[in-house]
């Protein structure tokens, strides 16, 4: 179907004055412009991190290594629910459960192997876990000399947790409280702002 | 009086040479640092800084780089061009530093050469004689003094590393490098000519066309950059095209060409276009300042009677601001379309260039004529030069707007 005529509208070349013809006094302005991106980081207000030196401050919701978490007894956290393995899109969650020692809770994970390889680093596992046991710390450089090393086990999960407890770099967490929803079921006292107080 | 070849002469001009050699060359790789440096600053980061305090190592590491590389020849190149070409583009550019000067130097007396014994006689005066001696005796800093075709000779040579970047292209075999040979030898044959046309202003002041004479006039009248503003702005313009750098990097445009005439070199020969490239640039930076600036000429701090040192000092800080304005006009500038490029050597920089010549002629006659002062030349010709420009930019006014 042809156009109509006015449909169509015709651009021109914007016609440019005498002293923008001579273009040199619009190269000196661009000059003035590099030189001031020159001079401000000559003088120090460079945007450049320098590596190894400088470790570069990272969001509190930064997607690193993973962890898991222990409670205030020492106890791992995880109840082998197996739901952030199902969440996981790269399936690098691998659990086996066992009947837990504890008497608060049925399950826990006997192995617990996270394939920090195959991991995409999205977060779901950390997202769908109801009982806060996984999550994203803050560590990127993480190095490994062989596959086989790469596939942390839980204890080495544990191990992050013990070394970035104390690093004031945990996750934002969506709910103040202590342990997320499904923990607090088994707690005294029952959820912290249950409205309708069932729970006791 | 003194041969100009006896063995004094002989020995310093090879110890030049030597030392010439060795400092152009590791300027160039430092420059290669400085360019990163630059660039880097200017797009607000940091540019190397770990090999070495600040990145000073940087070139070293380099060069190592280079000369342990694997030298690869495909097997499809032109091996004999392939192997001279980057020969060439090195070999000419350093030639053509022959006879700009670097440091301290002095006016050559004005003699006329006896052709024979009878006319030496006549010519070879005892004060003649006493003139020449002194100038003999001092030492020049340029690798060959009293050249009086002084920059016809570096214009000749540079107009010769064309082939360098032809043949390099052209052995390559190779549809990048064609194209980029193609372009890089037209736009550096057209932008000669107002090289050469831009400075006949400055050579019509002079009287000469040897360098040490024209910084020597201008330390009696002034720098040439008063009298001749348009002529600076031409030559500034065109030996930006000469040395392929942004805004007319067009035959080695990484992002058209992959590398454009050096697409298929490696390692050292890939290295020796490099340090061409930037000895051009040094050779054209030391050129421009000679011209307009005074060479080593600074009111109250570098007159002809300063230390040696002082005066190789201002020389060179003139030469690195000018290296520093090149390299900041590189992140400043878009790059020129091909046919913009030839259309500005063309039907801009010629013209406007022919019309200097024509008003410094002019002026000249009619301050000779009328005997006037060298502030009153000045002013004339400033004010004529800008005329000039503010005409032509008055005539591309008038210009259809779809004429780009």
């Amino acid at each position: 179907m042809p156009i109509a005529e006015s449909d169509v509208r015709w651009v021109d070349v914007p016609k440019l004055n005498l002293l923008e013809q001579l273009y040199v006094p619009a190269v000196l302005s661009g000059l003035v412009t590099t030189g001031r991106h020159f001079v401000r980081t000559i003088t120090g207000k460079d945007v450049t991190t320098q590596f190894p030196e400088e470790r570069p401050k990272l969001p509190a919701n930064y997607r690193g290594v993973h962890r898991l978490n222990r409670d205030e007894q020492g106890r791992v956290k995880c109840v082998a629910c197996y739901m952030c393995s199902t969440a996981c899109p790269a399936h690098c969650i691998d659990i086996v459960a066992a009947p837990s020692p504890w008497p608060d809770r049925e399950k826990y994970p006997e192995t617990f192997v996270i394939d920090e390889l195959r991991c995409i680093y999205c977060g779901m596992c950390e997202q769908a876990c109801p009982v806060d046991a996984i999550e994203l710390t803050t560590l990127f450089d993480l190095t490994g000399l062989s596959r086989e090393e790469m596939m942390f086990d839980k204890e080495k999960l544990l191990s992050v947790f013990d070394e970035t407890v104390r690093a004031g770099t945990d996750p934002v967490r969506t709910k103040s409280g202590r342990l997320s929803v499904a923990s607090e079921l088994a707690q005294p006292g029952g959820l912290p702002d249950s409205s309708t107080g069932t729970m006791s | 009086m003194h041969y100009l070849y006896d063995t004094e002469h002989f020995w310093w001009t090879i110890i030049t040479v030597a030392v010439i050699m060795g400092v152009l060359q590791g300027t160039c790789a430092y420059l290669i640092l400085l360019e990163r440096k630059v660039a880097a600053w200017v797009q607000d980061r940091i540019g190397p800084n770990r090999v070495g305090p600040f990145g000073l190592l940087q070139p070293i590491a380099d060069g190592v780089k280079f000369l342990l590389k694997e030298d690869i020849v495909p097997s499809h190149v032109d091996k004999v061009f392939f192997l001279i070409a980057p020969a060439i583009a090195i070999g000419t550019a350093t030639l053509a530093f022959a006879v700009v000067p670097f440091g301290p130097t002095s006016e050559p007396p004005q003699v006329k050469w006896a052709q024979s014994t009878t006319e030496a006689a006549q010519v070879y005066t005892p004060e003649v004689v006493k003139e020449k001696d002194e100038y003999n005796d001092r030492y020049q800093a340029v690798i060959a003094p009293h050249v009086d075709i002084g920059f016809l000779f570096l214009f000749a040579v540079s107009s010769l590393a064309v082939y360098g970047i032809i043949l390099g292209g052209w052995s390559s075999n190779d549809k990048y490098s064609l194209m980029g040979a193609l372009r890089s030898s037209a736009q550096l044959i057209s932008y000669e000519i107002p090289m050469g046309l831009s400075i006949l202003g400055v050579v019509i002041l002079t009287g000469s066309l040897n360098l040490e004479r024209i910084i020597g006039a201008q330390l009696n009248h002034g720098w040439n950059v008063v009298y001749q503003p348009l002529a600076c702005l031409l030559f500034l313009t065109s030996i930006f095209a000469e040395c392929n750098r942004l805004p007319f990097d067009l035959p080695e445009a990484e992002q058209e060409l992959v590398g454009g005439y050096h697409t298929e070199y490696s390692a050292m020969k890939f290295a020796l276009f490099f340090l061409g490239e930037y000895t051009h640039m040094i050779t054209t930076s030391f050129l421009f300042v000679t011209l307009f600036f005074g060479g080593w000429h600074l009111p109250w701090v570098a007159t002809p009677e300063s230390f040696w040192v002082v005066k190789l000092i201002v020389f060179a800080g003139k030469m690195f601001l000018i290296i520093l304005f090149y390299m900041l006009v590189r992140w400043t500038l878009p790059r020129f379309r091909f046919d913009q490029l030839m259309g500005i050597a063309w039907r801009v920089l010629i013209p406007l260039s022919l019309a200097n010549l024509l008003v410094v002629m002019v002026v000249k006659e009619v301050a000779l004529t009328y005997g006037w002062a060298n502030w009153a030349q000045a002013v004339v010709l400033f004010a004529l030069s800008v005329g000039l420009i503010v005409v032509t930019g008055a005539l591309a006014l008038r210009q259809r707007p779809l004429a780009a």
